[in-house]
């Protein structure tokens, strides 16, 4: 097991390395004198040298490749090119909205998705199955932002139950204050995620539940609750669990446009600030944190099945 | 050794015959797939009027100052914007860029994955390589990835394209990889092979059209995904440049007078959405009628 362990976390390397490279080449490899773009239309020609300079734009490219990739080892990430700030800094001011936000729609989804996924599989072909089935292709046709205006619209401006936008944080402001801030983005957030998952979750239920052993748990009288929990959710949970792992990508991105669209000052919106600044090693700070965050969260999902099923034994 | 090949090109010619007695007329395919045919006609539909309509509205990029941000009435359907231009206007011209996009990107995409695939899964020497970069690009959060090229590489219709593209390729390479690896084992490639086929030949005229099926399904997926990231990256201000309207820039113009206007955002949302659905019930037929295998499944 531990060598399984073992040679799971050594794949994750080059993976790692491959994301490594593709955005240090991204900025090379673009048209045009990096250092310019970066700089922006006004940018005097000091400025263009000074941010040639400042991210080493000079050295033979194969040179800078290995030189970030040491200061990445260390946990350096560069300076902004705007504020002057280490990126690592600014990331650690925006991280809680972000992590508030991720952790309330995660647990959100999995507390509607997973009981709708179950419902609509045992109940195939009912109306609550159709239902599910439309929701789930539904809430991939919808873009997220509009979905976020429509809440807006309908429970903050006509309704006026929740404001309309921005971020309290949990620990100075209070549980209150939080969670009133916190339900909109987190149920707009949650809708492609719940789609996704509450629609995995019913192809995986139902395929449990042709089993013989679901059969005999119902011949020798078991309630339909504990056919569903124990029996079926249980050995569909390699599936589901794997999905959300999957999901966490569409989440990332979700997140990048729920901030924008409630104005909450967390690692969505530092990103496109800095798009919209040029300021390329947060863009490029950000990228791998994501990158590296999901890579992670899909070796823990990977390590997490002998929980879930006992018969995986690495 | 002719038996069991004798028996295979059997049982294949059977499951051929069977299947183009299936395959039939419009009617009953639409009858027996009722998603097919109720997504066909609402993308047909979205589609006609955005070739057609804009030929009759007024000009989409007219300024109009003296009428601007009115409200929806009989002469301005779905009212004005900030400048006075005609929502109505933009909105079935945005379509046509809107489609644009999410064509361009599912054909590049296929396309670009299909030949990644097909090496990746009959070239060993080739496999590791293409699978770990897929990996890597599948890693990096796809809206992300394109906001940074389009930053980059500056916002034209081309970039963007390219920019929504690139993250939808590793899927596809995965699917078309994987159809290979299971079909590169079949009698008929090994008789072709025998044959003295040519690689290239033996790729295309024996590999490929396995393929086919499965990637027309992921074709509009990733049609419906492209639309909803143009509409995204327009929404962030990272999309098409505002000069040519799209439904994402369109939304992104509106997000400003939302409290005043919130008109400007929904017309265009909404025709997102129902085209979006409209490909992915498509997208949902074709699976069920062209992999019933997977579709049992889901």
């Amino acid at each position: 097991m531990w060598v399984y362990i073992f040679k799971r976390i050594l794949a994750t390397i080059p993976v790692m390395g491959v994301v490594a490279l593709f955005v240090f080449l991204m900025l090379r490899l673009s048209p045009g004198d990096p250092a310019a773009v970066i700089a922006g239309d006004y940018a005097t020609a000091e400025d263009i040298v000074r941010i040639r300079q400042q991210l080493g734009l000079n050295e033979p490219i194969f040179v800078q490749f290995v030189s970030w990739v040491g200061q990445l080892l260390r946990g350096d990430l560069g300076i902004s090119i705007f504020t002057n700030l280490p990126v690592t800094t600014l990331i650690a001011q925006r991280l809680e909205p972000t992590i508030s936000l991720t952790l309330t729609t995660i647990v959100f989804t999995v507390v509607v998705a997973i009981p709708l996924g179950t419902i609509a599989a045992w109940k195939s072909g009912s109306l609550i199955d159709r239902f599910v089935m439309l929701f789930s292709v539904a809430g991939f046709s919808v873009p997220v932002f509009v979905l976020g205006y429509i809440l807006i619209y309908i429970v903050s401006m006509q309704l006026q139950w929740l404001p309309v936008q921005g971020y309290r944080s949990l620990v100075n402001d209070g549980v209150w204050p939080f969670a009133r801030h916190i339900i909109l983005p987190t149920v707009t957030l949650s809708v492609i995620f719940i789609a996704l998952i509450a629609r995995m979750t019913r192809a995986s239920v139902m395929e449990v539940l042709q089993e013989d052993y679901v059969r005999t748990a119902r011949a020798k009288g078991q309630s339909e609750v504990k056919v569903l929990t124990r029996h079926a959710l249980r050995n569909a949970a390699v599936p589901i669990v794997t999905v959300i792992g999957l999901g966490i990508a569409l989440l990332i991105g979700g997140v990048v446009v729920t901030e924008s669209v409630y104005n909450i000052p967390g690692l969505g919106r530092l990103v496109l600030d800095a798009v919209l600044k040029r300021d390329y090693p947060i863009i490029q700070g950000l990228i791998l944190l994501f990158s590296f965050v999901y890579i992670l969260i899909n070796l823990l999902i990977d390590l997490s099945y002998t929980l879930f099923d006992p018969r995986i034994r690495y | 050794m002719t038996a069991p090949d004798d028996q295979d090109f059997a049982e294949l010619s059977a499951d051929a015959v069977l299947t183009r007695r299936e395959d039939p007329h419009l009617v009953t395919l639409m009858w027996r797939h009722p998603s097919i045919f109720w997504g066909g006609l609402m993308l047909a539909v979205m589609v006609a009027i955005a070739i057609i309509v804009p030929y009759f509205t007024v000009d989409p990029v007219a300024l109009n100052p003296v009428n601007r941000l009115k409200a929806p009435s009989m002469e301005v359907w779905f009212g004005t914007d900030f400048l006075g231009r005609d929502v109505f206007a933009r909105v079935v011209y945005g379509g046509r860029v809107s489609l644009v996009v999410g064509i361009a990107v599912a054909v590049f995409a296929v396309v670009v994955g299909l030949i990644a695939g097909l090496v990746a899964g009959y070239l060993r020497a080739f496999d590791a390589v293409i699978m770990r970069v897929m990996d890597g690009l599948m890693a990096i959060p796809g809206i992300l990835l394109a906001i940074a090229l389009i930053s980059l590489s500056g916002a034209t219709l081309t970039t963007v394209i390219v920019a929504i593209m690139i993250p939808e390729v590793p899927r596809v390479v995965r699917l078309v990889r994987a159809v290979v690896l299971t079909v590169r084992e079949e009698p008929y490639v090994e008789a072709a092979i025998a044959a003295g086929t040519r690689l290239p030949q033996l790729l295309v005229r024996h590999i490929l059209p396995n393929t086919i099926a499965p990637l027309i399904v992921q074709a509009t997926y990733i049609c419906g995904a492209a639309m909803l990231t143009e509409s995204i990256l327009g929404f962030l201000g990272a999309g098409i440049p505002p000069e040519i309207p799209s439904w994402g820039n369109i939304m992104s113009e509106g997000r400003t007078y939302f409290q005043l206007t919130p008109w400007i955002i929904f017309y265009p949302g909404v025709a997102l959405a129902l085209t979006v659905l409209a490909v992915n019930f498509v997208g949902d037929g074709l699976r069920d009628t062209l992999d019933p295998r997977i579709a049992r499944k889901m």
